[in-house]
């Protein structure tokens, strides 16, 4: 695909196709009635997939330690709030900056290995982070979660009431914000280096990519980006539970990448917004019924449509135009 | 002192035979095919499952044991061919998640059917009780898990090292495709591992329940355990499982004892230092790729 093919892709159906999930961002605001925070759960684990789809999508990282970003970052904010400020904005950022900082300095150990090693080392990670806040009962409240998170109002205008319309908002754009960084990210050479680091990193280091770098700089990327949805998370429900450091925490986020689609941006979103419809029709029907029907999905998935929901658009986008238009 | 120190010593082996049961098919079907399995502990609780229901009613123990490892087997087998095949030509990344996608499954399969709660395994009473040992009384239950460990773990070594299809094995984890090249069915040998290692799982759930306790989540939260084991030991390599899984044992216990704050992330601190100077494993096998 040519950057000339590209332009001209942009103007037309596409960009209705790119206005959609933002138009339907908004509307939902004005159509929840008392669904709102629903909706904004479901924008905060669109995030967190998203993170994920940097590392794991694009870069190729096989990770199932990025719990402990998300989870990093809830608590950051969580405990920013309650000792040092209870402004959002700052809390949000400096939770952001720190999670990426962690992601740095554990990326930059971890990233030479490749991996059933790197799966165990990003599994180390998030299990050391899990059983240190689980024992350190004092600062995080341990199994109880941490409790008692105050927030001021954003802009000291809008407080987070119940109906959680400034949460819904403030998450909206967040995402929005986290979207146009990676939509950046992945269209530049940078992001294209990741592509063929994915695919050959002997072949790019040969051509001179400094490879280890390149995985270092996703990493913290996503990690940031996993710690300003834990943020989002704690600033909305104003309690963070130790589950968010959970391997199942993990798991979940990568089955809403996967069903959605990896390496397709929009694929983060389409997978958290089914999980959730799905868990929700399925948990009614019995209280493990949904773990049983998201490890069948990931099955499926894996063996029958390898490139998520998103691939489904793709088939449908031949049927109409003609002729397929390959996705890089 | 020196009767404490063999306490600890005893535990931790025991401990550690446990592991090292469950755990060393993981390791020669890593070895073998290079494919991530996060499922493995999944057979292992089935079997443990399958032994409980059978000694709740009735059953002679070691009779169940016979049957866990049969469902661990068949099961495994089943795997292997419905929804591991597919897997081998696909990446690492397809291959964690699908076998995570069968852990869920198990997961939620298991409390639809026992319930949520732990679910023991009746052992023999003459297992339950304490033996006197010359220093001090001991529960014949760890000391019965070290001989069976111990008898596995010699009988397998043996196999590997003697018999033409451990030769081929060993053929295969060096270097699977010059096996292939010289005629050996390295898919076969593997189906073969696979079944065996999902039957020993199968017993090392049912024999060692009363270590590793059976609930639901069992194949979650223990798999991190198990991949240590593999791991540290290094892909494919048997000793290397074998000490790994005795020095796991050990050191989980002996941070029980001493270090009751701070054991529980003791350990996984102690494995990431090791993988950061040793990415390998301890004993890494000879692989060519």
């Amino acid at each position: 695909m040519t950057p000339l093919n590209q332009n001209r892709a942009l103007i037309g159906w596409p960009l209705l196709g790119h206005a959609l999930p933002w138009v339907i961002g908004i509307a939902y605001f004005f159509m929840a009635d008392g669904y709102l925070s629903l909706g904004t759960q479901i924008m905060i684990w669109m995030l967190f997939a998203l993170s994920l789809d940097l590392a794991l999508g694009y870069a190729g990282i096989v990770t199932l330690g990025h719990a402990a970003f998300f989870g990093f970052g809830a608590y950051a904010a969580g405990l920013i709030a309650i000792h040092v400020s209870p402004d959002p904005l700052v809390g949000f950022a400096a939770a952001t900056i720190l999670t990426g900082l962690l992601g740095l300095i554990t990326g930059a150990m971890i990233l030479h290995t490749t991996g059933v090693t790197l799966l165990m080392l990003t599994l180390a990670i998030v299990s050391i982070m899990y059983e240190f806040a689980n024992r350190s009962r004092d600062i995080t409240g341990g199994d109880d979660g941490l409790q008692g998170i105050k927030i001021d109002p954003l802009f000291g205008e809008f407080e987070f009431n119940i109906f959680g319309e400034t949460a819904y908002v403030y998450a909206l754009v967040v995402l929005f914000i986290w979207f146009l960084i990676a939509w950046r990210l992945v269209q530049s050479p940078f992001g294209k280096s990741l592509d063929g680091i994915r695919q050959n990193p002997s072949r790019m280091r040969a051509i001179g990519t400094p490879v280890w770098w390149r995985l270092v700089a996703i990493y913290a990327i996503s990690a940031a980006m996993a710690g300003s949805a834990g943020a989002l998370s704690a600033h909305a429900t104003r309690f963070v539970g130790l589950s968010v450091l959970s391997l199942l925490t993990s798991g979940v986020v990568a089955v809403m990448l996967v069903l959605g689609g990896t390496k397709r941006i929009y694929g983060a979103f389409i997978g958290a917004a089914i999980y959730y419809l799905v868990q929700d029709a399925t948990a009614k029907i019995s209280p493990y019924f949904w773990e049983f029907v998201v490890g069948g999905m990931l099955i499926a998935v894996v063996l029958f449509l390898e490139g998520g929901l998103m691939s489904l658009f793709d088939m449908a986008k031949a049927r109409i135009f003609g002729k397929a238009d390959k996705q890089p | 002192m020196l009767s404490f120190a063999l306490t600890i010593l005893l535990d931790g082996l025991s401990y550690g035979m446990v592991l090292f049961i469950i755990s060393v098919g993981l390791t020669i079907t890593m070895g073998l095919m290079r494919i991530v399995n996060l499922a493995h502990g999944s057979f292992a609780m089935i079997g443990g499952y399958v032994a409980g229901y059978l000694t709740q009613n009735g059953v002679d123990f070691y009779l169940a044991c016979v049957a866990a490892a049969v469902a661990g087997g068949v099961l495994g087998g089943l795997a292997e061919v419905t929804l591991y095949r597919p897997l081998y030509r696909k990446g690492d990344l397809a291959q964690v998640l699908l076998t995570i996608g069968l852990v869920f499954v198990a997961t939620a399969a298991i409390t639809e059917i026992f319930g949520a709660f732990p679910f023991p395994v009746q052992f023999p009473a003459y297992l339950t009780q304490p033996v006197d040992i010359g220093f001090r009384t001991y529960p014949a239950y760890r000391l019965f898990l070290i001989a069976v460990g111990a008898v596995i773990a010699i009988g397998l070594w043996y196999m590997i090292e003697n018999s033409l299809f451990g030769a081929r094995l060993r053929a295969g984890v060096d270097n699977a495709r010059m096996a292939r090249a010289v005629g050996m069915n390295v898919s076969l040998m593997f189906t073969v591992t696979f079944v065996g290692g999902c039957a020993l799982a199968g017993l090392g759930g049912a024999l060692g329940a009363g270590i590793l306790a059976l609930e639901p989540s069992y194949a979650l939260k223990y798999l991190v355990l198990f991949l240590i084991v593999v791991i540290v030991g290094g892909e494919g390599s048997f000793k290397g499982s074998f000490v790994a899984a005795m020095a796991l044992g050990i050191i989980d216990t002996i941070g029980k004892y001493f270090f009751t704050e701070a054991a529980s992330y003791m350990l996984y601190i102690a494995v990431f230092i090791l993988l950061l100077i040793r990415p390998k494993g301890l004993v890494p096998a000879k692989s060519v790729l």
